[in-house]
């Protein structure tokens, strides 16, 4: 666990000296907070003191985010060699990809942090339902966990960033809109299927309030899968001893 | 800590890298790995520091195998690769206590462990720089530092004096020969100076497999089977130099190598019973010796004679 941590530090200080966390929260807190206080259907147009419009711009905000996020990941450290270093560290691949997972999961918390000011406002403007405010948080912290799972799986094939990029962002669609799409014209046992992969029954359960262990088995199985396939692409890696 | 690595193989696609590659290296032992580019050094020394599994055979570290035991003796090895690569946005001093961390040295340890290291690899003036803004020798420096951080039992050092400046690289090649007194270290290179000055053994592998085996002096006797003596004699008539040379039991092939300065070399047996001989010779005959100095097969002779 300790191990873990450290690998987590490294990755979160990784971040902020590269200034790809300051970047990504500038861009995150301006795409959410413009389209949630000033522009489009906003939270004065609605007329409500509900933070769910701001819900549902961040679920795709952090969708187009975090592939970025994890893209580096994995595929840097196979290029610059790192990885080859890493593995002959005193510490297991788990203890690594869980600590990269770690690392980028705390970013993301950091982000969703930056906007505390928008609960505050909303408590003096009017009377929102706590149990939403959490819900939405709740929902947005395990869709971001999928995802980083999905990201550091997809950095794990490669070790061109760029591809890395992609790969993430062509199987996060698949949760985010194809399986909705397909479950919506597909019926019987494969309709079904698809309408529990799809992730946004899932988030807009929590997202309502209504925290049910079923969603939350959904987001963190999708997190482990992909924390896991990563795990034993490293091992190929290590078996081939081609990075 | 021993290294015993036994019959290990290795294939990229077709390629075979190593082949039934075993030797040991004992506590105590600087052992310099050599051989032509692609000879399979590198890919030994991944394998004994577990970055790349073993195909087949098997490699003990201490009472450990790679086998059954890996994170136990990734605990008691430190490892410089070839082309050191590092975490360029960090600082040295956060990377080596990330790598320390990472190694298991106790927190109560750490900031000693960086101290001694600034100090070992003469970091001291760029420690608070961040690596990507050192030259290649600092980042060289800051690679044998992480590999050591831990103080670890086995070092597996892979060309560690590239890119130093020469006062550096005399004082690694001090610091790798103290260490291994009491450490158990391979390293590979392509200066075979180098390998002279720190290795207590030497082991020449060519297409995966071992072709010489010992210590720098073996080897040499080894690869001439005899002496070389060259000789420069002064005085009149030395036409008969090289009949008389010949006539000797203990001396081999004469060759005149320079005959207007009056030089020979002559393979002996013995150098002691050639030299009596000779000053004799010399007494009786109204010679005398100018110089005379047993020449040695050079390593770059022995490596080339067993990888060309």
């Amino acid at each position: 666990m300790r191990t873990t941590l450290t690998i987590a530090r490294r990755e979160i200080a990784s971040y902020f000296d590269s200034l790809v966390a300051y970047v990504m929260l500038v861009l995150f807190l301006g795409f959410s907070g413009f389209f949630t206080w000033i522009y489009g259907s906003d939270i004065f147009l609605v007329g409500q003191a509900s933070l769910s419009v701001f819900f549902a711009i961040a679920y795709w905000t952090l969708f187009f985010f975090i592939p970025a996020l994890t893209m580096r990941l994995i595929a840097e450290e196979r290029k610059s060699g790192t990885l080859e270093l890493m593995l002959t560290k005193a510490l297991n691949q788990r203890q690594w990809v869980l600590g990269k997972f770690l690392g980028a999961w705390f970013l993301i918390a950091v982000a969703l942090l930056c906007t505390l000011p928008y609960i505050i406002t909303l408590y003096y403007i009017g009377n929102p339902d706590t149990g939403q405010i959490i819900g939405g948080y709740l929902g947005l912290l395990l869709m971001s966990a999928s995802y980083i799972g999905v990201g550091i799986f997809a950095s794990s094939l490669t070790s061109n960033q760029v591809v890395a990029f992609l790969i993430a962002l062509v199987i996060g669609l698949s949760f985010h809109i194809v399986f909705g799409v397909l479950s919506q014209n597909l019926t019987g046992t494969a309709g079904q299927v698809f309408f529990y992969l799809n992730m946004s029954n899932h988030f807009e359960g929590i997202a309502r309030g209504v925290v049910d262990t079923r969603n939350i088995i959904y987001f963190v199985s999708i997190a482990f899968l992909g924390l896991y396939l990563a795990e034993q692409q490293i091992n190929r890696i290590k078996i081939s001893g081609q990075s | 800590m021993n290294v015993v690595v036994d019959g290990v193989s290795k294939t990229y696609g077709i390629q075979k890298a190593v082949s039934d590659l075993s030797f040991e290296v004992r506590t105590g032992e600087v052992l310099g790995f050599l051989g032509p580019n692609g000879a399979g050094k590198t890919t030994t020394m991944k394998m004994i520091t577990q970055c790349m599994d073993v195909e087949s055979g098997d490699i003990r570290v201490g009472e450990w195998s790679v086998l059954n035991n890996g994170p136990e003796i990734r605990k008691h090895i430190g490892y410089l690769p070839e082309n050191n690569p590092l975490y360029t946005e960090m600082p040295v001093i956060d990377y080596l206590d990330f790598c320390a961390r990472v190694q298991g040295v106790p927190s109560s340890e750490v900031s000693n462990r960086i101290r001694e290291m600034v100090g070992v690899c003469g970091l001291n003036r760029e420690k608070h720089k961040k690596i990507g803004e050192l030259s290649k020798g600092y980042r060289q420096r800051v690679g044998l530092a992480q590999a050591m951080i831990h103080n670890p039992e086995v070092l597996i050092l892979d060309e560690p004096t590239t890119g130093l400046d020469p006062n550096q690289i005399v004082e690694i090649r001090k610091l790798i020969k103290d260490l291994g007194r009491e450490k158990t270290v391979i390293l590979s290179t392509h200066i075979l100076p180098e390998v002279e000055a720190t290795c207590d053994r030497i082991l020449i592998i060519n297409r995966g497999e071992i072709v010489a085996d010992g210590t720098a002096a073996s080897l040499k006797k080894q690869a001439s089977g005899k002496n070389m003596v060259r000789v420069r004699l002064g005085g009149e008539d030395l036409s008969s130099v090289a009949q008389t040379f010949e006539s000797w039991p203990e001396t081999g092939r004469v060759s005149a190598l320079d005959a207007a300065s009056n030089l020979w070399e002559t393979e002996v047996e013995d150098v002691d019973s050639f030299a009596r001989n000779l000053t004799k010779t010399c007494a009786a005959k109204g010679w005398y010796i100018v110089e005379m100095s047993p020449t040695e097969t050079s390593l770059e002779d022995i490596f080339r004679g067993l990888t060309l």
